[in-house]
């Protein structure tokens, strides 16, 4: 530290609403004005500095946004309120909200969102309740531990196409179906796995299950890391058994890793398109015969690129989108009533 | 400390500033100098004088494996052909849409599936070149039914046909003996010969002694497709009005289906799925609609296994099923020279050696007298004279009027129709008003 320049540390402890931006200062003892110009010309262009890098810094982010974020998402907003074709995008007809509102009694589109709830519900809470587990599991000292925590977190790193070309195959409706085949050994009867309304919604769950348990496990135990080993020690000195510890130690200091992953399964949730889009017989937007899997990114992927309605699409999404906020916001009200309740 | 670390941060920050800024720079170059530097710029001898042509195809379209762009680069050596190839048609033909609309990114020639023709006739004919007008391109060689589709209603022949789909039933000849029908194609056509219900009739002799766990056809999708393609009328009327709800041909295609499906005939399978093609392997169903593309299909599903016990005989009533066709989009550089490609791609001499090789069949009449289609036999297919057999039905195949939402409205009429009635054993009243909410709810702009 010894070749920090003196006015520096002169300036230091003295600087309030500026950080530590030195000032040329005339208490300086030796007042050569030549000198004090190059210094306060120097620290302007240091303070310029200060004030703009960090927006140069971000601008490339904010550059890509705009082009590739924001941009979609108002030029979808405008494309909603049209009738557009894909085949002609060009040609564009203003129908209001007609969109919108027709949505309302679009039997479709609300079969797609109870689809979509429904799904939602059974992948992520079983999943998050097997990740906290697992992690819990993990979090023991394990021989190999490296090993498991790499190895939950493969299916992550799994293609959807890939994942769910090879569940196809297991849910597959026929005796070569690896989980009817399973079923068939205990006596069970086959299973028409895709064409059963709970049976498909099911199955579009199981994977993914598979693929995003690991993943939030994984930041669970991460979580747990933090925990100060203290607070176990003491509850174990209080006779606190492991589950005792795992309830009243772990999942309270848990709680904002837990709101973390609801809300981002929850987006992923509600945005689900993959898994149901392939889990379909020769990847039909329908989901199913009935429509019985078809989520509503399903639904939007269905009426945007294959009825090449694009404004009806664009309707949709933009539905979704505020039932994100929405979702947004509840956690927002949710967090702050945990954060004043504790 | 402060001093010290202020210009290398501000020389990472400007650095990061200029890389970023030359590398979209760099990708902007990119984009608007390919087309000028790769297609040579209409034979100023820039590049070695060669002239580079795209053809945007969808799946394995045959052109490239038949050996016939090499052929044209060895006839014309200043020509040079690249092909894009889309696996499949559903992602093909949208990014076709957008790039016709948009005039970018287009290639020199664009493949058409036949059930886009009409949208692309439809909508599309100002975006792309007239090619009735290509100098060597003859009216007559082709179908009357293939050169119409490709041509708007102003007469403008916006798509040279390629192949087409004439539709043949396979049946497989050991499981016919074991249920007591003829095997020879002749009887087999003859037993079913004009009528779709004698097809019923078959199937329900075939169930009565056919061996266990072996079924008639393949699923009740597949009859309903070939009624509905080999009927006057499908889902337009000749006006171009939407007539699917009432039409005689769509109704008797779908009653059929049900029957079949009701009668425990189908080995309930959707066509295109592994389980399908698990079915061709084992031996699983009897029959299946067959065009001239679909034996290759079956020879690589059933194998060495399936060798001589498959034959294919005429259907009750033929339709086309399948079939392509070449355009050239306006927006090209080198529209002339992508003309003539085509021209030469679509002549009766190259569709009969497409069909040699690839048994795409000739939408021009004139290949059918050519010894690769008149003389063709099909070796797995017991020596079945092929091309004879698809040149007969390809000359009954009904002219019926095509749309623009035809394959959408198909689509749905299997998947959220007539799949119900044969999987699930949906009513077939009430999956006809589920399948009509569905097409209603998507034809619906």
């Amino acid at each position: 530290m010894t070749d920090i320049p003196s006015d520096t540390r002169a300036a230091a402890p003295s600087t309030g609403e500026e950080g530590a931006a030195p000032r040329a200062r005339p208490a300086t003892p030796l007042a050569d004005p030549a000198a004090e110009r190059r210094r306060a010309r120097r620290s302007r262009r240091y303070r310029r500095d200060v004030k703009w890098s960090p927006y140069a810094l971000v601008a490339p982010f904010f550059l890509f946004f705009l082009a590739f974020g924001l941009f979609p998402l108002l030029y979808t907003g405008w494309a909603s309120l049209h009738r557009v074709e894909l085949g002609t995008p060009t040609d564009m007809e203003w129908v209001g909200l007609r969109n919108f509102s027709r949505l309302l009694e679009d039997d479709f589109f609300w079969n797609a969102l109870r689809n979509t709830f429904t799904i939602g519900v059974i992948s992520t809470v079983p999943q998050l309740l097997m990740a906290l587990g697992l992690a819990h599991l993990l979090h023991y000292r394990l021989r190999g531990s490296m090993f498991f925590r790499v190895a939950i977190l493969t299916p992550y790193a799994t293609s959807v196409a890939a994942a769910t070309l090879v569940f196809v195959l297991m849910f597959s409706r026929t005796d070569h179906g690896m989980i009817n085949w399973g079923l068939g050994l205990v006596g069970v009867d086959a299973v028409d796995w895709q064409n059963g309304d709970w049976t498909a919604q099911f199955a579009v769950s199981a994977i993914v299950i598979w693929r995003w348990t690991g993943y939030n496990a994984l930041i669970y135990l991460a979580a747990m890391q933090a925990i100060p080993k203290d607070l176990y020690e003491s509850a174990a000195l209080d006779g606190a058994s492991r589950w005792q510890q795992f309830r009243h130690v772990t999942v309270p200091s848990l709680r904002p890793t837990i709101l973390f992953t609801c809300v981002v399964s929850t987006i992923g949730a509600t945005q689900l398109f993959g898994e149901p889009l392939l889990f379909s017989q020769g990847a039909s937007p329908t989901g199913g015969s009935d429509h019985q899997f078809q989520t509503l990114g399903l639904y939007l992927y269905e009426q945007g690129w294959f009825n090449q309605h694009l404004g009806r699409a664009s309707a949709i999404a933009w539905t979704m989108f505020l039932i994100l906020v929405l979702i947004g916001l509840l956690n927002w009200a949710i967090s702050r009533w945990i954060r004043r309740d504790a | 400390m402060r001093y010290r670390t202020r210009t290398p941060r501000r020389a990472v920050a400007l650095a990061a500033v200029a890389a970023l800024a030359t590398g979209l720079l760099a990708g902007c170059a990119d984009d608007s100098d390919e087309p000028g530097g790769s297609s040579g710029g209409g034979g100023d001898g820039g590049d070695k004088g060669k002239t580079t042509l795209t053809v945007g195809v969808f799946g394995a379209f045959g052109l490239q494996e038949a050996g016939l762009y090499d052929e044209y680069e060895k006839l014309n050596p200043d020509i040079n052909i690249k092909q894009n190839s889309v696996q499949r048609n559903e992602n093909y033909w949208p990014a076709l849409l957008t790039h016709l609309s948009s005039g970018s990114g287009l290639s020199d020639v664009q493949a058409v599936e036949v059930g886009n023709i009409a949208e692309l006739t439809g909508t599309h004919s100002a975006k792309l070149v007239d090619l009735g007008k290509t100098q060597g391109v003859d009216k007559g060689a082709y179908l009357g039914w293939k050169w119409q589709q490709g041509t708007t209603k102003d007469g403008k022949t916006v798509g040279l046909g390629t192949d087409i789909g004439p539709t043949g039933i396979c049946y497989r000849k050991d499981l016919f003996k074991k249920a007591g029908l003829p095997t020879d194609r002749e009887e087999v056509g003859k037993l079913w010969a004009g009528d779709w219900k004698k097809y019923l009739e078959a199937g329900k002799q075939y169930k009565k002694k056919g061996p266990e766990g072996t079924a008639f056809v393949d699923g009740a999708t597949g009859v309903m497709a070939a009624v509905h393609a080999s009927g006057k009328e499908k889902f337009y009327d000749a006006d171009g009005e939407l007539v699917y709800k009432d039409s005689a041909g769509v109704r008797e295609g779908w009653e059929l289906g049900a029957q079949f499906a009701e009668a425990g005939l189908t080995a309930k399978l959707q066509q295109f799925q592994p389980s399908w093609d698990q079915a061709f392997a084992n031996g699983s169903f009897a029959t299946v609609t067959c065009p001239p593309w679909m034996l290759g299909y079956i020879k690589d599903k059933a194998g060495d296994k399936g060798e001589d016990q498959w034959d294919v005989a005429a259907a009750p009533k033929p339709g086309n099923w399948g079939g392509s066709f070449l355009s050239v989009p306006e927006a090209g550089k080198n529209k002339e020279e992508a003309a003539k490609l085509v021209t030469w791609l679509t002549a009766p001499k190259q569709q009969a050696k497409l069909f040699d090789k690839r048994a795409s069949f000739p939408s021009a009449e004139a290949a059918y007298d050519l010894p690769e289609v008149k003389d063709a036999k099909n070796p797995y297919f017991g020596d079945s004279p092929v091309g004879q057999i698809f040149a007969k039905a390809a000359e009954g195949v009904p002219v019926q009027p095509i749309g623009p939402k035809d394959g959408i409205i198909s689509q749905y009429l299997a998947d959220t129709g007539m799949l119900g009635v044969d999987q699930k054993g949906t009513s077939p009243d009430k999956a006809w008003d589920k399948a009509m909410k569905t097409i209603d709810n998507a034809l619906d702009q």
